[in-house]
C-alpha cells in the first residue's frame, strides 16, 4: 500500500521541527541553563564573593597589642574585639580613614550584664537601677580588663561595708578623705582617735549649692532645700539618692 | 511571497542567525560558569568535598546578649527590621504550672521584657537557633525550581537568581529558619557565613559569642572543635523525629525546647 503523499509530507515537516527543537535544546542553548552543577557552582561563587565585614579574632592583635594583652588576661578574654567594637574589617584594612565604633555609653554593657533570670547562674550580673545609675560603666571598669575598681584599702580593711556601699554610689569617685579627716592613730587605736565627720549643711553645700564649681554635682537651693535639717537626716551620705 | 519562497528564505536566514545566537549564548555560559566552574572549587586551594560543616550549641553558656543575631545582620546585609533574621535567640520560661513560654529576644532585644513573678518560674534559659543545614533538608525537596540545594561541604544555599519567591521552602522548614527577603523578593536564610568559612574564618555569630556557646567546625576532621564538642557532650538535635538529620547539635538541651 502506498502512503498518501500528504502523510509523507507532514512526516517530513514533523521530523524537521523535531530536529530543530533538539538542535536548539542541545546545541544552541548552553549547558549552564540546564545543568544544576553549573548553576550551583555559580551560586557558590556568588556567595563566596560577598564582602567580609568582621575581620576575625586575630586581625587586631598586631596593631593593638596593648588592648589585646590586657584583654587576654582579664575576665573579657572570651570576647572578641568585634563583639564590642562591631564589624571592623574596613578599619583593619585602612585604620586611618575608617574608625570602628567604641561603645562608651551606659546602655551597652547591660546587654550582657543586666540581671536576667534566664542567664546562667554564676554569670556576673548587676541591677542596673542600683549599680551606680549615673555614670557610664567605663568610669569604674576598664572594658578591656573589667575588674571591679580598687577600693582604698586603708579604710576598707575595717569599714568594708561602707567602702562597698560608697564604691557603687553617686559618690563613688570621692575619696573618704573628702568628708573625713582621719589621723594615723585612728588606724592603730580607732576608738581613741576618731576621725572627723561633716557637721553642717554648708559642708555638702561646697559641691551642691547653686553657683559652686563642681559641674558633675547636681545643684540644690541650699537655703531652702530640706527645710534646715542636716542633709544626712534624709540622704545617706555613702549612698545618696536624689530621685524620689 | 509564496509559501515555498518563505520557507527557503527562512532556512537561509536561520543558519547565520543561529550562529550569532550560539556565539552569544556561549559567551553567557562562560560568564555563568566561569573558570573555576570546572573544578568546583570556590576559592583557590579549597576542596569542598573534604569538608562537612556543622555547628554545636552549648545551651547553658548562652547569656542571651543577642550579639550573634546582630553580628549576623551586619555581616550578611539582612534587612534591618527586627523581625528579619538568619539566626535568633529564644528565651524559654518553664512555669510551675508546667506551661512553657517562648519569646524571641531578637525581635525586641532591648525592649521591656514581660514581668515574671519569679516564684512561678521553674526554670528559664536561652536557646540560640539558626538554619540546621539538614542532611535531608525538606526545603531542598520542595523547591519547585531547584533554587535551593546542599553544597558538597554540607551547606544549604539559595540561588537567588533562580528563586521565584513562591515561599514553599519557608512553609516546609520545620525550624522556621527561612524568611522572605522583601528586598530581593526571594527566600533568605543562614549560609553558615559560607563566604567566611571557605576563607578559614568563623561564621560571624561564632566570632562574636562572648561565652563560646557556639562552636563551628568540620565533621570530616577528627581534630575539629565540633568533633571534640560532640565527644565531650551529650548531644541532641531539634525535632529528631522528622529525620531531617540536622547538623546543629545542642548540648544540655531541655526537653521543652521545640
Ligand atoms: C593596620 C593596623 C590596625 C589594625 C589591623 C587594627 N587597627 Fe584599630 N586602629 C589603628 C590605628 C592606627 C588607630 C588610631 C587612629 C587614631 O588614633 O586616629 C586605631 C584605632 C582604633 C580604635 C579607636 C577608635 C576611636 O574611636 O578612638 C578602635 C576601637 C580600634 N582601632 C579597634 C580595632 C579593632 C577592633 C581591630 C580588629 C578588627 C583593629 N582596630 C585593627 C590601627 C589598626
Ligand atoms: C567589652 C567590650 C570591649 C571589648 C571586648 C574590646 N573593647 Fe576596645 N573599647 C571598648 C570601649 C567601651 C572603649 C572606650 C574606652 C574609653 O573611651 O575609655 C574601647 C576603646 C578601645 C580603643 C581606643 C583606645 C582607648 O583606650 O580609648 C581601642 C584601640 C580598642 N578599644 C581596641 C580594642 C581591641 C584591639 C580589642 C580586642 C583585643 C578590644 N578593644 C576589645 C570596649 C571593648
Ligand atoms: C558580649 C557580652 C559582654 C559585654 C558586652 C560586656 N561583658 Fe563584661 N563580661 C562578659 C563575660 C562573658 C564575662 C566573664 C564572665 C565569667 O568569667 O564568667 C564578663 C566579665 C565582666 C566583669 C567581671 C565580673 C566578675 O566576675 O567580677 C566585669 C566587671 C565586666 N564584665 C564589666 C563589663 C563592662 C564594664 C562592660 C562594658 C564596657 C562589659 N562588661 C561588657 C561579657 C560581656
Ligand atoms: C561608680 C563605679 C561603678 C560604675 C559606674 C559601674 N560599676 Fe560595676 N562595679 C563597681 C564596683 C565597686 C563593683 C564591685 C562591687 C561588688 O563587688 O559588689 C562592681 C562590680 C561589677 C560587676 C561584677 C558583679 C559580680 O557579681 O561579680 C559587674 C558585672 C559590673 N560591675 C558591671 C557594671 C556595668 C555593666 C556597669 C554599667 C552599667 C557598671 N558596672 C558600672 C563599680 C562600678
Ligand atoms: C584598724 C581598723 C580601722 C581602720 C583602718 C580605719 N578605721 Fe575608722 N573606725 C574604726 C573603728 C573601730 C571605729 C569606731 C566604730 C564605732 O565606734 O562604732 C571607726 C570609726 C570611724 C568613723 C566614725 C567616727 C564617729 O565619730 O563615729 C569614721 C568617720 C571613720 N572611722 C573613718 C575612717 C576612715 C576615713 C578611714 C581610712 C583613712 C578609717 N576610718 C580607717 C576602725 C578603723
Ligand atoms: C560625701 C561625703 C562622705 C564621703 C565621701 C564618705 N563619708 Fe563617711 N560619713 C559622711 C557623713 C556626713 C557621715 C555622718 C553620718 C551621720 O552622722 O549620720 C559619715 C559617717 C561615717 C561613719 C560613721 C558610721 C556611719 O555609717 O554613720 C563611718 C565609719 C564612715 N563615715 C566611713 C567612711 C568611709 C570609710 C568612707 C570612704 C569609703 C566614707 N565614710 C566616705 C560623709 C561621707
Ligand atoms: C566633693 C564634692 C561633693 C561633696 C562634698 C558632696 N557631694 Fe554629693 N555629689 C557630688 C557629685 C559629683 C555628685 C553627682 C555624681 C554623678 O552625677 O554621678 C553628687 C551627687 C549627690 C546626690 C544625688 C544622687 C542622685 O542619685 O541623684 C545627692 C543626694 C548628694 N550628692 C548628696 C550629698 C550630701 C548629703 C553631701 C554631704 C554629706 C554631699 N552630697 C557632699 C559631689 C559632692
Ligand atoms: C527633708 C529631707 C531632705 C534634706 C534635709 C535634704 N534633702 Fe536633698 N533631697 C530630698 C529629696 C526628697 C530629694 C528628691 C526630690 C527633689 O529633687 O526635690 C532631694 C534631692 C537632692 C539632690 C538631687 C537633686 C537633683 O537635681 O538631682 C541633691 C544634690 C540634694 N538633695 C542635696 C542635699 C543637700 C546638699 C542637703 C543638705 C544641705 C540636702 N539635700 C538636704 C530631701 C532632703
Amino acid at each position: 500500500m502506498k502512503l498518501p503523499e500528504q502523510v509523507t509530507r507532514i512526516a517530513v515537516v514533523v521530523a524537521l521541527v523535531a530536529t530543530l527543537a533538539l538542535l536548539v535544546r542541545f546545541v544552541l542553548i548552553p549547558r549552564a541553563y540546564f545543568s544544576t552543577a553549573v548553576h550551583q557552582s555559580a551560586t557558590v561563587r556568588r556567595e563566596v564573593a560577598r564582602p567580609v565585614n568582621f575581620a576575625g579574632a586575630s586581625a587586631c592583635q598586631d596593631c593593638h597589642a596593648e588592648e589585646w594583652e590586657k584583654k587576654a588576661l582579664g575576665y573579657h578574654k572570651g570576647l572578641a574585639c568585634e563583639t564590642c567594637h562591631g564589624p571592623a574589617a574596613g578599619h583593619a584594612e585602612d585604620p586611618m580613614s575608617v574608625k570602628p565604633f567604641a561603645p562608651r555609653d551606659r546602655k551597652f554593657c547591660p546587654v550582657c550584664h543586666a540581671y536576667d533570670a534566664a542567664r546562667p547562674t554564676g554569670f556576673p550580673q548587676i541591677n542596673t537601677e542600683s549599680h551606680n545609675p549615673l555614670k557610664p560603666c567605663i568610669t569604674c571598669h576598664n572594658p578591656h580588663d573589667p575588674v571591679p575598681p580598687e577600693t582604698p584599702k586603708e579604710c576598707a580593711a575595717c569599714h568594708a561595708q561602707i567602702a562597698r556601699t560608697v564604691a557603687l554610689s553617686a559618690h563613688a569617685l570621692l575619696p573618704c578623705a573628702t568628708c573625713h579627716t582621719a589621723s594615723k592613730e585612728h588606724r592603730i587605736a580607732p576608738r581613741s582617735a576618731l576621725p572627723s565627720k561633716p557637721q553642717t549643711r554648708e559642708f555638702c553645700g561646697q559641691c551642691h549649692a547653686g553657683g559652686t564649681a563642681n559641674p558633675d554635682a547636681p545643684k540644690v537651693e541650699l537655703a531652702s532645700h530640706g527645710g534646715g535639717y542636716l542633709c544626712w537626716q534624709c540622704h545617706y551620705p555613702h549612698l545618696p539618692e536624689g530621685r524620689p | 511571497m509564496n509559501k515555498r519562497e518563505f520557507l527557503k528564505k527562512g532556512a537561509i536566514a536561520f543558519i547565520p542567525a543561529a550562529a550569532v545566537l550560539q556565539a552569544l549564548m556561549r559567551q553567557a555560559e562562560a560568564s555563568v560558569a566561569g573558570a573555576a566552574g570546572a573544578t568546583g572549587s570556590p576559592t583557590p586551594g579549597y576542596e569542598p568535598r573534604d569538608h562537612w560543616y556543622g555547628m554545636g550549641i552549648e545551651v547553658e553558656k548562652c547569656i542571651g546578649c543577642n550579639r550573634c543575631a546582630e553580628a549576623c545582620k551586619a555581616e550578611n546585609d539582612v534587612p534591618p527590621e527586627p523581625f528579619f533574621f538568619r539566626t535568633w535567640v529564644e528565651r524559654y520560661t518553664v512555669k510551675q504550672s508546667g506551661e512553657t513560654e517562648v519569646e524571641c529576644i531578637s525581635v525586641n532585644p532591648r525592649g521591656e521584657r514581660k514581668a515574671q513573678d519569679e516564684r512561678e518560674v521553674l526554670r528559664s534559659f536561652f536557646v540560640p537557633k539558626l538554619c540546621n543545614h539538614c542532611a535531608h533538608a525538606p526545603c531542598v525537596q520542595v523547591c519547585p525550581v531547584g533554587a535551593t540545594f546542599t553544597t558538597a561541604d554540607g551547606v544549604v544555599l539559595v540561588d537567588s537568581t533562580r528563586c521565584i519567591g513562591c515561599r514553599y521552602c519557608i512553609q516546609a522548614c520545620p525550624y522556621g529558619a527561612r524568611f522572605f527577603n522583601h528586598r530581593t523578593n526571594t527566600a533568605d536564610k543562614c549560609t553558615f557565613c559560607y563566604h567566611r568559612v571557605v576563607k578559614g574564618l568563623l561564621p560571624a555569630c561564632v566570632e562574636v559569642c562572648p561565652t563560646q556557646a557556639r562552636v563551628f567546625g568540620d565533621l570530616r576532621s577528627k581534630a575539629s572543635r565540633l568533633v571534640r564538642f560532640q565527644r565531650m557532650n551529650k548531644i541532641n538535635v531539634l525535632k529528631p523525629a522528622l529525620n531531617t538529620e540536622p547538623k546543629v547539635y545542642y548540648a544540655q538541651l531541655d526537653g521543652e525546647v521545640r
